[in-house]
Formats: C-alpha cells, structure tokens, sequence
C-alpha cells in the first residue's frame, strides 16, 4: 500500500496527473537494468571485438565482419530482446488486471500455445509465410483458445480454478495439435518450425522487428489512454462502474490490446514461457505497489527477456540456447515456488 | 449400474463377463497391432512368421519389430494406467496423473542427463536413471503442493504441470545441444513406440513386474487410505508403511515406462476413471482393470497413430494427448458442477 501514501498529483492547468515517485523509481531502474544488460549483448560475443570496435562499428565504421556482426546480428537481437519482453510483460500485467487473478496470464490460460498452434499452421500449411501472416495466425489461435478457455471457465459461475485447469486441458490438447504438425512436415520446413516452437531469438532480424515495435507503439498509446481507469477497475466491477468507468467496454479494449501485445510478441519469437504470468507479479513485488502497474511491468519483462537471452547465448557458448527453454524452464520453478510458498495465490 | 455400485460385490458371474470382455478388448488390440504395419503383411503371413521363428522377412518384421512394438504398449499401457490409479487414490485426486504431475518429466530429463554426462546409455543403467528422476520429480510435487495445507487438485496439478515444463524445457536443452547423441529422441521426448527392439522390454519387464507387485498388494489398504489418514490410522493400517509402498510402487512403473518409451500423459487419468465407471469405488478392482485397459488404450493410440497417416507415424503420445486433453476437460467440467 506504501504506493498509495506517496503518491502526488500534478496538475497542469485543468489536467492532472497522478505521480507516484516509487513506481517511477522502480520502472526507471528496471529500464536502465534491461538496457544495461542490452548493450552488454551487443558488446560482447564468440567474435572478440573491443568496446571501441563495436562504437565503431555502430557508426558505420570498422570491418564489414565487424558491422555485419554487430548492426545485423546482435543489435537486432538485443533490440527483439528487449520489445519482445516489453510486450509480454505488458500484456501478462492486462490479463492479470482484467481476470483478477494472478494466474490468469495468457501462458496459463491457453493464449500462448494457441498463438503457436496459430503461427505453426501458417508456417508449415501456406505456400509463403510473412511475418504479417504469421501474425495474423497467432492472434487468430490465440484468441480462439482463449475465447474457449474463457467461455469454458464462465459456463454456469466463473471460476479461477477452471480458467487454470481449463487452460492446462487445452494447452495439453493444442501441444499434441503442434507436436502433430511438425510432425507432418516436410524435414526443413520442420527443423525451422521446431526451433520456432521452442522460442528463439537466434535468426532474428530487422525486418521482423519494424512490425513488432508497430504493434508496440500503437498498444502503448491505447494503455497509457486506459491506465488509469484499469487501475480503478482492479476495485472490483461495481465500485469502477459507480466512479464512472465503462467497464464492459474498458474490460473488452484490455483484454483486445493484451492479445495483440501477445500475439505480436509470439509471432516475432516464438511461444515465450512464463515470462507474462512471471514479469508483472515480480514488477508488482519490486514497486511494492498493489495493483498491477502496466509500466513496471513492460520494463520487468525487457529486463528478464534481455538477461534470459544473453543467458540463452552465453551460458553453454557456442551452443546457442532458445531462449524461450530458458525462460520455460525458470518460468516453471518460479510458478512451482509460487504454489508452494507466495502469499497470494488463488488456488 | 448405479444400484449395482451401491452393493458391496456383484454377482461373480456378470463381474467374470466384464473382465472377460475387457480382455477381449485388448486382446483384439494386441493381434491388430501385430497384423498392422508399413511392411505388407497378410494375417497369414503375420501367423506363419511368428510361428516359424525363421530367417524370412514375414518372421523377421514379426519378431523384431512388431513383437516387441506390441509387448511394450501392452507392458507400458498397464504401468501407466495403474500408477495413475495409484497416484488418484494416493492424493484423493480425481485429477492426478503422472504425465501431469511432471513425474515422467523428470524420469525424461534424468534419464537424458545420464546419457548426457556418462555417455553411452545402455537401457539398463536409463531405467535406472529415470527411476531416480522420477522419485525426485514425485517427492518435489507432493511436498510443494502439500507445504501449506492439503494440496487442492488444482494446486497439485499446477505444481505438477509448472514442474513438467521446467523439467521438459531442460530436457529439450540437453537434446538440442548435443544433436548428435539424441538422434533418436526426437519421437522419444513426445513418447514413441517406435524401433525399441526385445531387450528393452526385457529390461523394464522386472522393474514393472515390481510395481504391479507393489500396486496390487496395497489395493486393500488404498482402499482405506482413500477415506483420509486419520481414519486409516484408526482402523489399524500402517499408513507410512502403505504410502511407501504405494510411492515406490509409482516410481517404478512411471520410471521404467518413461525410460522405455518416453514420457506418455493421460492414459493415467483416462483408464482409471473409465475402470470406476464400469467397477465402482473398490480400488482393486479399479487396478485389476487398469492392468487390463491400459493396453487396450496404448494399443489402440499406437495402432492408430500407426495407421491415420500412413506412411508416415504420429508417435503414440501424441495421440494419447489428443484424446485424454478432452476427457480432462470434461473432468473438470464435471467436478464444479
């Protein structure tokens, strides 16, 4: 609660803004952390160069091996790093918000492995997958799971207990849907899918990323316009209505946002584990703040994307981990402890 | 059916007919398994080669590929199944299952890790490996959903699911680093029948026959652990006596069959429900049942995974996935109403 006893309005002529110093604190901090942890990317790698080579090469300077490497291959991405875990940070913090729960991010309730279901069927069953189809595959699949999930959880009384269960019945489905469709295809196509489904920021490059930060920029606009009535919102749906929130609509342009958010994160990445139900929950912990701030939160998932994968890099050199394994496998012993020792768990 | 349940024993005769027919049913799925393959066999051929024993190609595709294929389904079908049973009677938890508790996850990741760092492999020292991997993963589970009050199904199932993805995530790791000594297990992660020659089954049979061992001898007391412990302590059982028996009897049928074919979920969730359907409460008779379903099921998934999109296979777990996600659903459906 210490966010409510230090908070400060600023007003500007018939506008005012809330100010809460802490939160500020906290979302600077964690973005200087994930850029920090960005740049050490970019500078470091198997090909030596030091610091003054890759400023060099930064500004058009240098090798062409040297500019190549760093402009093409490591700037990219720490740059998909960073925006990917922007958006899954973001939109784990809006389904959270919106379903109450702190368990009820699109990992669990479905929406991920249905984006990936979405985003292998284009894959592997069209003639020429773009990035803007792909796309348009994740959002597709991940909202049909999680509009089944959701419609499943809400027959008779909405429960948590079936929005989760519910998510780990289809999620187990849509896994064998994918292991199936790999397993269809023809061995390169396959090999490329199968990294794909994993999570991975190996091959990635510029023209995957100009969609991406698109999708990001028009979703922030959009949050930072319904921040503050999601905020309210979070007091439960008759308090919210009495204080003038429209909280249908406010609910339906949340959960549409998140779902891009997601699906723009996924179609880039590939399914990324965890990082949504992790991102906002430890964000919400360091600002000690308790509602579930959009903007720790975005910032929390670039921080722990952008070190996942300079882990995902470094750790078993030269072998390059997917990055979404690591996070898997992190992401579980983090909802594993929380089960079993976090105050606030639903269940 | 619902009357019947009400009565402690049904006549010998119509139970006598159940199991017979049960029997039957798997039975049909064995001999389709033998009959059904890339290799174009007539029955009559299948029949002669698996007579004869001889160096023709019919015996030779009989005895050394689908021989051992059906063995194995039928071996790690009843495993599977009964140690689900086990685990629901164990954790009074209509939705426990060893897939979706993460404890074939671990049996996986340990069983890979030995390859990984003592190289080589033979299946004996895997079987021994996942057994560890699997007490591990089973204990971990169990204490951390427990640690604050009675584990809810749905907090032992998120426990369970959150450990099999850590665990899986960190098996898929070890494969995708050291390409070359997992060739072969990219259908063994998603639970595969495929090309596991005789001395596979030979290896885990003993382990299996262990655990069947164990599952059956504790039907009874199973049956009073299902009221809770305290009333079990009062009416004179030997509680940790029966629990261990009970957890060592899981570890070794998950352990053995997940080192044998890879980690395959829900056909330790779909059998032993389907068995209380058709027997009742009465845990014995559930896990006679399940020894006796499991293979039915684990044929069936293989057979047809075999066969929907021939040439090609879709490995067996798959499938089972494919048809045990909905009956979850369904479960869960049913629980909250």
């Amino acid at each position: 609660m210490s966010g409510f006893s230090r908070r400060r309005a600023v007003r500007i002529g018939g506008l005012s803004v809330v100010i809460r110093p802490r939160v500020i604190g906290v979302t600077g901090i964690l973005a200087l952390v994930a850029l920090t942890v960005a740049a050490l990317s970019v500078a470091t790698g198997t090909y030596r160069l030091e610091l003054p080579g890759v400023v060099d090469a930064l500004t058009g300077g240098g090798t062409a091996t040297a500019r190549y490497l760093v402009v093409e291959q490591r700037l990219p991405r720490a740059v998909a790093a960073l925006l990917v875990g922007c958006c899954l940070g973001v939109s784990g913090a809006l389904f959270q918000s919106v379903s109450r729960n702190p368990l009820g991010s699109p990992d669990i309730i479905g929406f991920t492995t249905g984006a990936a279901t979405g985003g292998l069927v284009v894959i592997l069953l069209t003639p020429s997958p773009s990035a803007l189809s792909i796309a348009g595959g994740t959002i597709v699949g991940g909202l049909a799971c999680a509009t089944v999930v959701t419609l499943f959880a809400a027959a008779r009384r909405f429960s948590g207990d079936r929005l989760i269960l519910g998510g780990i019945a289809v999620a187990a489905l849509l896994a064998s849907v994918n292991d199936y469709v790999i397993s269809r295809a023809s061995l390169e196509s396959a090999e490329a899918a199968r990294a794909w489904k994993y999570g991975s920021l190996n091959l990635i490059t510029w023209d995957r990323i100009v969609p991406l930060a698109a999708c990001l920029l028009v979703a922030s606009v959009v949050v930072v316009a319904i921040a503050r009535p999601a905020g309210i919102l979070e007091l439960g749906d008759d308090l919210a209505t009495g204080l003038g929130v429209r909280t249908r609509r406010q609910k339906l342009i949340m959960v549409a946002a998140g779902t891009i958010l997601a699906a723009a994160a996924v179609s880039t990445a590939g399914p990324i584990g965890f990082l949504a139900l992790a991102a906002p929950r430890l964000a919400r912990a360091a600002a000690g703040f308790s509602s579930v701030g959009l903007l720790p939160s975005g910032a929390m998932g670039a921080a722990l994307l952008a070190a996942s994968d300079l882990a995902a890099q470094r750790i078993l050199d030269p072998f390059q981990i997917p990055v979404g394994l690591v996070c898997s496998a992190l992401g579980g012993f983090y909802l594993l402890w929380m089960v079993g020792f976090a105050k606030t768990t639903e269940s | 059916m619902s009357d019947e349940r009400l009565r402690p024993t049904s006549g010998p005769p119509r139970a006598a007919i159940r199991i017979v027919s049960l029997g039957a049913l798997a039975t049909g799925f064995a001999v389709a398994s033998l009959l059904v393959g890339s290799g174009e066999l007539g029955p009559g051929q299948v029949m002669r080669g698996l007579l004869a024993h001889d160096s023709t190609s019919a015996s030779i595709i009989v005895w050394q590929l689908r021989l051992p294929r059906t063995l194995l389904a039928v071996l790690i079908g009843a495993a599977l199944a009964v140690a689900g049973t086990v685990i629901q009677a164990l954790t009074r938890n209509p939705l426990a299952e060893p897939g979706l508790l993460g404890i074939n996850a671990g049996a996986a990741l340990a069983v890979v890790t030995g390859i990984a760092v003592f190289g080589g492999g033979s299946a004996l020292a895997s079987t021994w490996f996942a057994l560890v991997g699997a007490a591990g993963a089973a204990l971990l589970v169990f204490v951390i959903s427990t640690r604050r009050s009675r584990a809810s199904p749905t907090r032992l199932l998120l426990a369970g699911v959150a450990l099999g993805a850590s665990l899986s995530a960190l098996t898929g790791i070890m494969i995708l680093r050291d390409a070359t000594a997992f060739t072969t297990f990219n259908s063994w992660v998603v639970g595969s029948l495929t090309s596991r020659g005789m001395d596979v089954v030979v290896t885990v049979a003993p382990f299996l026959t262990l655990g069947f061992a164990l599952a059956l001898l504790s039907g009874r007391m199973l049956n009073v652990l299902t009221l809770g412990t305290e009333q079990a302590t009062s009416l004179g059982i030997p509680v940790r006596l029966a629990v261990g028996a009970a957890v060592l009897s899981v570890t070794l049928l998950c352990g053995a069959a997940t080192a044998a074919v890879g980690p395959i979920s829900f056909i330790g969730l779909v059998v032993p429900h389907v068995s209380r359907l058709i027997w009742g409460a009465d845990q014995r008779r559930i896990l006679v049942s399940s020894l006796v379903l499991g293979p039915a099921l684990l044929l069936a998934a293989d057979i047809v995974g075999r066969t929907i999109s021939f040439p090609g296979e879709i490995e067996a777990g798959i499938v089972t996935a494919f048809l045990g996600a909905p009956v979850l659903l369904f479960l869960i459906a049913r629980r909250a109403s």
